[in-house]
């Protein structure tokens, strides 16, 4: 059963920058669970609004609720216009847990002392996994708690007060819309979007830009996981290195100096590869989803474009057969009203959430720079006082 | 010199290598005086401290420079095997030809462990890079000229190694292994294009072979050793043809099933000197951790190049993802996070290499040299039972002999004594065999101890350097980015 403090998590806060201005409604996830393979948050809620029964109120919930949110917002037709933040993945500890098996099975094989480090390494990485998640669940809640609109969404309200158990509502929904919505847009997706005739130059662009992004953005978020996955291994190396530096040393004086080295070599690489991860592969990993939610939007836009069209060619018809044209009339109305409404949220949607990655990029380059800065610099001190050591022997 | 033709890769028993040695004899320790010192003065008692009864104590002082029999020494042809060679005036001459073949290496080893408080000799071996016919150019400045350099094959170096093994090893001397033939077959290289992996290869071999010289000429034996001096200074040396099959590696087999040989014959050796079994311990626990510690280190190198590999996708990724970005800050400070990562890719490489040609091979050398040392603690134990059959068989024959006493046979009885006299100074010569390889193999070991220490300690030390360098490059990669991250706006 592991637990996060305030001040660990003031420093994860990596993929947006700081949502809670907004006093009226601030979310956060103080603390959580891991149990087994459930993870249980803790969703805390401090408000002034009236909407809530009271000012300040914790929840429990499990990551199905939020994914249950999250979909309701997406068939939500008066979101259509809306980037829907996108929702935080599964908690995933099949690494650390698939190592942690691993390690069991060789511990035969090495020193006690081996395999202790590895087993605080590992209790690391799996510490750093469930931070991650933590992090990206109370992510989302910020995220819609921020939003104008989102904010004020009856699921929403539910989910933050709610102090019964979500499931027996989450099957209910999932009976209703039975996943449909979901599975259609995932696979109409790219073909509705570049085959709808664009009018407005500007989501022209948007969409020529946001397609093409989205690819390299994936491309670079799995080269930077691989690239986090190397340091890692070779912060596992430096730990077997030291393991047999330390039984070498009881036969060599040079050994036993070198030991400390290298730990605090290993310690220093283990550092980088976890902020490389944070600052880095978080950051282009979450903002590949919100590319995906913004495409949902440009996808959304174009289905209604699509129905105006239709309704336009169905009017048409109507006039030509001299039938039910009021009611063609009013679909078409309709149809357009829903166009131009999608239209003008998604132009203020898009414009904000560049601005938003712009400015979440610059914070995590920052950060990043800084931070490999600060290791070198370790490293380096290290490094030479080691040196000055040996050769002063 | 460049190699990775094709014709190279193919033919690769014909290159040549190019070894340069340079040696700096520093004149104090060299002087004949200080030699004639060493042996006459009464440091020579210290010599034999622990030998009263030293055999050879005569003939160590014939060996001193300034003695009558100097010159008698000197005009002592060489032996036939070996293509003749000026001896150095400088240096103490092997004695060839001399009765007692053991004897004469043992003395003069004494003496010069004597001279060993000074380095004696400053040797500098580089072999270069190989050219098209690729030669290993040596030069060795023992004697008067400081460089020259000579041509030699790989097979040579086999060559050479083997007719070390055969002369010294069953004598307690620890011959340095000579590099294995295929040493391609022994790294976890990726292999990226054809000529990166045949580079690659030729510098591994190249940097082996050097290392190879090094410690075989650091031994003060062998550097003197006929065979070394003709390897080093000889225009052309005869093809070595049939040590061509035998690479140090068949040799070090050989010497491995020479002591599965002995272990399965159960010698239960009546250990008079728990040192032997003490350091044997400790070179079998030091065996088994050096192993383990060069797997983890090739197991580093292969990260290291993973990451490397893994950099340069993200690179070009990033690279991509900037050109894609339509923020034009950011697209720019992605681009050069690109390049950033780019330089980093290639200090990883350069990290890497330094992982593989200081800290893995310096632990693959010493884990094929302690092969070596447990060697001549199995021929030490061979020497042992030669002695002991001897003794046995002598038993053998007086107890036949006391036998023969009573029955009328003169003939047999002459011939009796004959076989037993032969016998007595078999056995001799055995206890002789025997405490004089204890006595080197101490020596050997002590020497060996103290020239590992010393190179782990410069080869940690370069390493370590190796490891600064690029960490301050590391600072100044992502403090010229830093600027560019904060110019997003």
């Amino acid at each position: 059963m592991t637990s996060i403090d305030e001040n660990s998590k003031e420093k994860l806060r990596s993929v947006s920058v700081d949502l809670n201005h907004d006093a009226s409604l601030l979310i956060d996830i103080p603390d959580a669970l891991c149990e087994r393979d459930k993870v249980k948050f803790t969703v805390h809620t401090k408000t002034t609004l009236s909407s809530f029964q009271k000012p300040d109120f914790s929840v429990p919930r499990q990551h199905e609720d939020f994914i249950w949110l999250h979909d309701t917002l997406v068939e939500t037709e008066d979101y259509a216009g809306l980037i829907i933040p996108p929702a935080p993945p599964k908690p995933d500890f099949d690494s650390p847990r698939d190592k942690m098996h691993k390690l069991g099975e060789g511990e035969a094989t090495m020193t006690k002392e081996e395999y202790t480090k590895m087993k605080q390494e590992l209790e690391a990485e799996y510490l750093a996994v469930f931070k991650k998640t933590v992090q990206v669940h109370e992510i989302f809640l910020q995220r819609l708690s921020s939003h104008p609109v989102l904010s004020k969404d009856r699921n929403f309200q539910i989910f933050l007060e709610y102090d019964q158990d979500l499931s027996v509502r989450r099957k209910n929904a999932k009976e209703m819309f039975g996943g449909f919505f979901k599975n259609m847009v995932k696979s109409a997706d790219e073909v509705l979007i570049s085959g709808v005739k664009e009018v407005d130059d500007f989501f022209e662009q948007e969409k020529t830009f946001l397609l093409d992004y989205y690819s390299k953005i994936k491309d670079s978020t799995a080269k930077a996981e691989k690239m986090t996955r190397a340091h890692k291994n070779i912060a596992d190396d430096y730990i077997h290195i030291s393991a047999t530096l330390n039984s070498l040393a009881a036969d060599d004086m040079t050994a036993n100096k070198n030991l400390n080295i290298i730990l605090s070599l290993q310690k220093v690489e283990g550092r980088v590869a976890s902020d490389q991860d944070l600052k880095l592969t978080e950051l282009l990993r979450y903002y590949m989803r919100d590319i995906q939610a913004a495409k949902d939007l440009l996808y959304r836009r174009a289905r209604a474009l699509a129905d105006y069209e239709n309704s336009n060619k169905a009017l048409d018809k109507a006039r030509l057969k001299s039938k039910d044209i009021p009611q063609a009339e009013e679909h078409q109305r309709q149809c357009l009203q829903k166009f131009d409404k999608l239209s003008e949220s998604g132009k203020k949607e898009l414009t904000s959430f560049k601005g938003r990655r712009v400015v979440a990029f610059r914070k995590n380059f920052i950060e990043m720079a800084e931070l490999e800065i600060k290791h070198a610099k370790n490293s380096v001190a290290l490094l030479q006082g080691c040196i000055e050591l040996l050769k002063s022997n | 010199a460049q190699a990775g033709t094709p014709l190279f890769l193919v033919a690769q028993d014909l290159t040549l290598f190019c070894i340069c040695v340079n040696v700096q004899s520093q004149p104090a320790s060299l002087a004949a005086e200080d030699i004639s010192t060493n042996s006459n003065g009464p440091k020579q008692d210290s010599l034999f401290d622990d030998d009263p009864e030293d055999l050879f104590a005569e003939a160590t002082e014939e060996v001193s420079l300034d003695s009558p029999e100097r010159d008698v020494l000197l005009s002592d042809g060489p032996s036939p095997a070996i293509t003749p060679i000026t001896p150095p005036t400088s240096v103490i001459t092997p004695r060839i030809g001399h009765t007692h073949d053991d004897m004469f290496t043992h003395s003069s080893f004494d003496e010069i462990e004597e001279e060993e408080g000074g380095d004696s000799f400053d040797i500098h071996i580089s072999v270069s890079d190989p050219e098209k016919v690729g030669e290993y150019m040596t030069s060795i400045s023992l004697f008067k000229r400081n460089e020259f350099a000579v041509k030699r094959r790989f097979s040579d170096f086999l060559g050479l190694h083997s007719k070390l093994a055969s002369k010294y090893l069953h004598i307690g001397y620890i011959v340095p292994p000579a590099p294995e033939k295929s040493i391609v077959g022994m790294t976890k290289v990726k292999v990226g294009k054809e000529d990166q992996s045949s580079n690659e290869f030729v510098e591994k071999r190249r940097s082996a072979l050097e290392r190879y010289l090094m410690r075989t000429v650091k031994h003060p034996i062998l550097l003197k050793d006929p065979d070394v001096l003709q390897f080093l200074e000889s225009s052309e040396l005869p093809r070595a043809v049939s040590t061509q099959a035998l690479s140090s590696a068949g040799l070090l087999r050989m010497v491995n099933k020479a002591a599965d040989a002995v272990n399965k014959m159960t010698i239960k050796m009546n250990e008079s000197d728990a040192w032997f079994e003490e350091k044997q311990q400790h070179f079998e626990n030091l065996d088994v951790q050096l192993r383990k510690l060069h797997t983890s280190v090739e197991s580093l190198v292969c990260h290291r190049k993973e990451l490397s590999v893994n950099t340069a996708q993200f690179a070009k990724s990033a690279a991509m993802l900037g050109n894609s970005e339509d923020h034009t800050a950011l697209s720019r400070a992605l681009s050069q996070l690109a390049e950033v990562e780019e330089k980093i890719d290639q200090l990883h490489q350069d990290q890497a290499n330094a992982d593989f040609y200081l800290f893995s091979e310096l632990l693959g050398d010493y884990v094929r040299l302690l092969t070596a040392v447990k060697g001549v603690f199995d021929h030490r134990m061979k020497t042992w039972q030669k002695w002991q059959d001897s003794q046995m068989l002598l038993q053998k024959k007086r107890e036949a002999e006391a036998k023969l006493q009573f029955t009328n046979k003169p003939d047999k009885l002459q011939q009796a004594k004959d076989e037993i006299k032969e016998l007595e100074g078999k056995v001799q010569q055995g206890e002789r065999d025997f405490e004089q390889i204890s006595k080197t193999i101490r020596k050997e070991v002590s020497r060996f101890e103290k020239e590992r220490v010393k190179d782990f300690k410069t080869i940690i030390i370069k390493y370590l350097e190796s490891l600064v360098q690029t960490q301050q490059q590391l600072i100044k990669y992502w403090e010229a980015f830093l600027p560019e991250a904060k110019a997003i706006s």
